[in-house]
């Protein structure tokens, strides 16, 4: 199926026009966006997951395929196009991981024996295993986090993606990206971390609650991450080190 | 006229998404007017008042505010068609979850807070079960999965309901709703409740302040659900 999704520029906090008039975006694209803590990046987001039609503050429209989405796609969790990792780390709900992740796949319309790979999926990227007969509520945030990823993943399988700040949680963030930007898909990743930040091919870049411009990744800033996966990768190895409890040793 | 009869937990989020709902309505050139009823206090209408709209406050003191709602809806539409009105929003105090205070031709929204957890639906009762619109806020604190599974649960136990995900602070949903309103049935001169109110009048609810079950009368039930008839 083709797909095509597009935000239309409304206004920044102060209610002037945003600069980025416009936004397409295609199937098989990662897109970044970026910008200091309360510039509007989950404000975004939000307006796309909920396919805003200059019903929110930022006055934006969103269209699929370039009209407007019909009532169903936007409510109805079988017809879902959108898969959101928002960034509340804690579930709320006082039951065990899975009931709760088989009342999910019932709302998504999958079998309740994903619950289970989605469990098995979770403990790849979090330390301390999560059990099914756990409650949601004693998980930690890194665990709910890991839980949230997996659950999209298997669970919420749409074509697009919006994740945000994946980094913030203490788990392997590459892997968790790479899980839920499968093939195909149109993945958006609200970050403050430099790597995942250079990884897409484009990056927008928000100021004061508005688009204030896009930029694509130049050839020198891709070098610059794959300097940055070897630096995550030493980080994360000395993170391992220290987690296990061990020593660590100079940089080789 | 239009009626659009709001109940919902106390706190579940009912101003503030009606605050965002009138702004919308006034924009489509809807003339709402607003009648809050709670039981002992409340300081709604001063944030109505802050939207140019008329707004009346109705206290039931000891009474029901359910039943208090139901036996004044005629001078609540009275009262709103001499301000010129053309929609009249109802929001309730929502404390009883056995009343339901929906008439038959009014739009009935029930609204509830998704951080009261996925059982919540299945604890409000008539308040949800014989609405048209379930009005979903609070989402921003919880996962897309958790509301998604909120959602599952509401169409359990209602599954004709319009589910409306609403945001109290952002505004979102208030769009949505206000189309269902603009759209909504026109009051009729014989309305009537779409769901019995429980008629039991209790020893208690007559004054009786002594504790032990021997002083009271009528129709009583046990712990383990057994009933039984005390009295004459
Ligand atoms: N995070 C969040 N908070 C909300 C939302 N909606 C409402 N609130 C907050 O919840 C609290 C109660 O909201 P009200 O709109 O006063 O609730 P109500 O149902 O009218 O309350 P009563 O009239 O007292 O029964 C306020 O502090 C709101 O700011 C929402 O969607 N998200
Ligand atoms: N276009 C806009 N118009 C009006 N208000 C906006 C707009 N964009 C964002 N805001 C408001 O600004 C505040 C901060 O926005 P948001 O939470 O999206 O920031 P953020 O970039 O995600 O920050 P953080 O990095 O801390 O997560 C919110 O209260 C939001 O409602
Ligand atoms: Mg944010
Ligand atoms: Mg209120
Ligand atoms: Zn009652």
């Amino acid at each position: 199926m083709n797909l095509e999704l597009t935000v239309i520029g409304g206004v920044d906090k102060k209610g002037e026009v945003e600069p980025v008039e416009r936004l397409d975006m295609k199937r098989g694209e990662i897109i970044g966006i970026v910008g200091p803590t309360g510039s509007g990046k989950s404000s975004l987001i939000g307006d796309i997951e909920q396919f805003a039609q200059g019903d929110t503050p930022s006055g934006r429209y969103i269209l699929i395929n370039g009209r407007t989405p019909g009532a169903e796609t936007r409510s109805d969790p079988r017809k879902k196009l959108i898969a959101q990792l928002s960034q509340n780390m804690h579930f709320l709900a006082d039951m065990t991981v899975d009931e709760f992740l088989k009342m999910h796949a019932k709302s998504r319309g999958k079998p309740a024996s994903v619950a289970k790979d989605v469990v098995e999926l979770a403990n790849t990227l979090t330390g301390e295993p999560i059990h099914p007969d756990h409650h949601l509520t004693i998980l930690s945030g890194g665990q709910s986090r890991a839980l949230m990823t997996a659950d999209i993943a298997v669970i919420s399988d749409s074509p697009i993606v919006l994740i945000d700040e994946i980094e913030n949680a203490g788990i392997k963030k590459r892997e968790a990206l790479d899980l839920l930007a499968g093939e195909g898909k149109i993945v958006v990743v609200v970050t403050h971390d430099p790597m995942l930040a250079l990884m897409p091919s484009r990056r927008v870049v928000m100021r004061n609650g508005g688009m204030y411009r896009i930029i694509d990744t130049s050839k020198e800033e891709r070098t610059v991450c794959e300097d940055l996966t070897r630096v995550d990768d030493w980080l994360m190895s000395l993170r391992e080190t220290i987690r296990q409890g061990n020593v660590v040793e100079a940089a080789p | 006229m239009r009626l659009v009869v709001v109940a919902g937990t106390p706190g579940a989020g009912k101003t503030s998404v009606l605050m965002h709902t009138t702004r919308r309505l006034l924009q489509l050139g809807m003339k709402p007017a607003v009648v809050k009823i709670d039981c002992l206090w409340t300081e709604d209408d001063r944030r109505f008042e802050r939207l140019g709209v008329p707004v009346i406050v109705g206290l039931s003191k000891d009474m029901c505010p359910d039943h208090f709602s139901i036996y004044n809806i005629d001078d609540m539409l009275a009262w709103a068609a001499s301000q010129e009105c053309d929609v009249l929003l109802n929001e309730t105090a929502g404390l009883c979850l056995r009343c339901a205070p929906y008439p038959d031709s009014c739009l009935a929204v029930c609204v509830i807070d998704v951080t009261t957890g996925p059982n919540a639906p299945l604890k409000v009762g008539p308040l949800l079960t014989t609405a048209d619109a379930a009005v979903v806020t609070k989402g921003d604190m919880v996962s897309q999965a958790e509301r998604e599974v909120f959602r599952e649960r509401i169409l359990e136990v209602n599954p004709k309901c319009r589910i409306v995900e609403a945001n109290g602070l952002s505004g979102k949903g208030s769009a949505e709703l206000a189309e269902l309103i603009r759209k909504g049935p026109e009051t009729t001169a014989e309305m009537r409740l779409r769901h019995n109110p429980p008629l039991a009048i209790c020893t208690l609810c007559t004054g009786e302040l002594r504790v032990a079950k021997e002083h009271h009368r009528g129709v009583l039930r046990h712990l383990d659900g057994f009933m039984e008839y005390m009295g004459e």
